[in-house]
């Protein structure tokens, strides 16, 4: 991890009409930092990170991603980060080749970079046999696998997963989770929400939104004994409990 | 009671398995039996055909003495089935949707209130709200209350706390709890491995085939495999170098210990001996007891 930040906001704030969803948050997140954004069902995630990718605009604070700003310059944002959730990650209808070429041509990859990094791809993924089958074919662990690869294909300064392993097989979670390591090896920046507690471990750093405000911000290890926790499930209940708002 | 004895079925779709492989279980009355399993195992088609929605390729499933091939309008009346993908209709406000599903059951809500009252209670302040627009936990709320507003005696609930957080599922299984005192039968499917203890029996699921049934507990008594965890140190290396041991069959991430597991006759302090060889000093092993997601991974391995 490098002592560069990739993400620095302060008061980031979004309203819809009377209702504040995401309330003044703060923080920074490292180059190379693999950090988790918890939060229950309704306590903003998805609206901070929306305005994280630059696909939302906030009604006050300040920020930047990959360097730059989440006012002025959201769509260089979107071309210099990844993204990938559980809920869509791939087009099933597309061939394995034809989804990875899909993805290098929209962030702009020359043809031959393509494929060139294709087959390097498919060989790292002992995916060589799967390369004209069908997305919708390749059974969920797979998919999630590839759909993390094609995330980080353009080698952005941070990747956004969303859930990225939301019912996959135990044994596949954990080499999902493998591969996170890696790609934080490389320098690549992890920002992963998830609802399995055990994952919230595999973190640099972990903050917990309750409310629309990040209520915890430290690492897994700092927040069990600031806690008195056994386990980050404990840690994370205590604070969702004090949550007001009716979910 | 459900008895369930030899389903297959097939989509026949390009490079497929069969999506049922052969599953026999009975369900006993007034029990929560759950299917425990990742996405892709069959756990969606298994409800789907109990539910009587699609037949099965041969097999079959008697539901409270009804056949779901040749009773199913029976079966129907007698059935909740909430399933995975959100069931509501999204234009129609809460409590539309609740009305809508008595009436089509030629019942009322007040009828069986007394049944959803402490699940609808707390979504009874929007029941103005388009369902549309509810939150994700509010919408599994008002999907399980309108499952149960006809009363049924077996509820099918497919998957119903996926990407919910974990507080908000640990209330849901405790409103399952209390619609088990009731005396209403619940099968019930998660690819969560920890809402197994709140099951009475489970059945693990992968590719189409169960894997292991029994009590949560009959399923850790007879996990095979000597398992310890190892704590200490980076847990990147530490896990690559725990691969490396000849000695140890399996390591995987658990949180923030590594859980391993062992050839007979290895002793932690031999394993302790090597790491501190290898630069980790401040490991510490201990022997523990699997958890059902141990247990599924030696199952699946």
């Amino acid at each position: 991890m490098m002592n560069e930040n990739v993400i620095e906001v302060s008061n980031l704030t979004k309203k819809f009409g009377h209702f504040t969803a995401v309330d003044h948050i703060s923080f920074n997140v490292k180059k190379g930092e693999i950090f988790g954004f918890l939060g229950a069902n309704g306590a903003g995630k998805t609206t901070a990170m929306q305005m994280l990718c630059g696909i939302s605009m906030p009604t006050e604070g300040k920020g930047t991603v990959a360097g730059f700003d989440i006012f002025k310059e959201n769509e260089k944002i979107k071309r210099n980060i990844g993204y990938m959730s559980q809920k869509f990650s791939l087009y099933e209808d597309l061939r394995v080749w034809e989804n990875i070429r899909l993805f290098g041509g929209i962030y702009g990859l020359s043809d031959k970079v393509i494929a060139k990094k294709t087959d390097e791809l498919l060989e790292e993924l002992h995916f060589q046999h799967e390369r004209n089958t069908l997305v919708k074919y390749l059974p969920l662990g797979w998919k999630q696998k590839l759909a993390f690869s094609v995330a980080i294909f353009h080698e952005p300064n941070i990747v956004f997963l969303d859930e990225p392993t939301g019912g996959v097989d135990p044994a596949m979670r954990r080499q999902f989770w493998e591969m996170i390591y890696a790609a934080s090896d490389r320098g690549i920046t992890v920002f992963v929400t998830t609802h399995y507690m055990d994952e919230a471990e595999y973190c640099n750093r972990v903050s917990i939104m309750v409310d629309g405000r990040i209520d915890a911000l430290d690492s897994p290890a700092a927040l069990r004994s600031q806690y008195n926790a056994e386990s980050m499930d404990e840690v994370f209940r205590q604070l969702a409990r004090k949550a007001k708002r009716v979910d | 009671m459900i008895e369930v004895k030899d389903i297959y079925k097939s989509y026949a779709k390009h490079g497929k398995a069969n999506a049922l492989n052969g599953i026999t279980f009975t369900v006993k009355g007034g029990e929560i039996f759950g299917v425990i399993g990742p996405d892709g195992a069959g756990k969606s088609s298994l409800f789907r055909i109990l539910a009587s929605l699609i037949l099965p390729d041969s097999g079959s499933a008697i539901m409270n003495g009804f056949d779901v091939g040749k009773d199913y309008r029976k079966i129907r009346k007698i059935i909740g089935y909430m399933p995975g993908r959100f069931s509501l209709y999204q234009d129609l406000s809460v409590e539309e949707n609740l009305k809508f599903f008595a009436t089509l059951f030629n019942t009322t809500i007040e009828e069986n209130y007394h049944l959803i009252k402490d699940i609808y209670q707390q979504i009874e302040p929007f029941k103005n709200r388009r369902a549309g627009a509810l939150s994700g936990g509010m919408k599994q709320k008002l999907a399980l209350s309108c499952a149960l507003i006809h009363k049924p005696e077996i509820l099918i609930l497919d998957e119903p706390t996926t990407g919910v957080d974990p507080v908000s599922r640990k209330e849901f299984w405790d409103m399952l709890d209390r619609l088990k005192e009731q005396g209403i039968t619940i099968l019930v499917s998660t690819a969560y491995m920890d809402e197994a203890s709140r099951c009475d029996r489970i059945a693990l699921i992968r590719d189409g085939k169960f894997i292991g049934s029994d009590t949560p507990q009959g399923i850790i008594d007879d996990y095979p495999e000597i398992l310890w965890s190892v704590i200490g140190g980076k847990m990147s290396t530490l896990l690559s170098d725990l691969r490396k041991h000849p000695k140890v069959k399996s390591s995987f991430a658990f949180g923030d210990k590594i859980h391993i597991t062992v050839e007979e006759g290895l002793q932690t302090y031999d394993l302790k001996q090597d790491l501190a060889n290898k630069g980790f000093n401040e490991v510490r092993i201990d022997i523990i007891k699997p958890t059902i997601e141990d247990c599924f991974m030696a199952l699946t391995s």
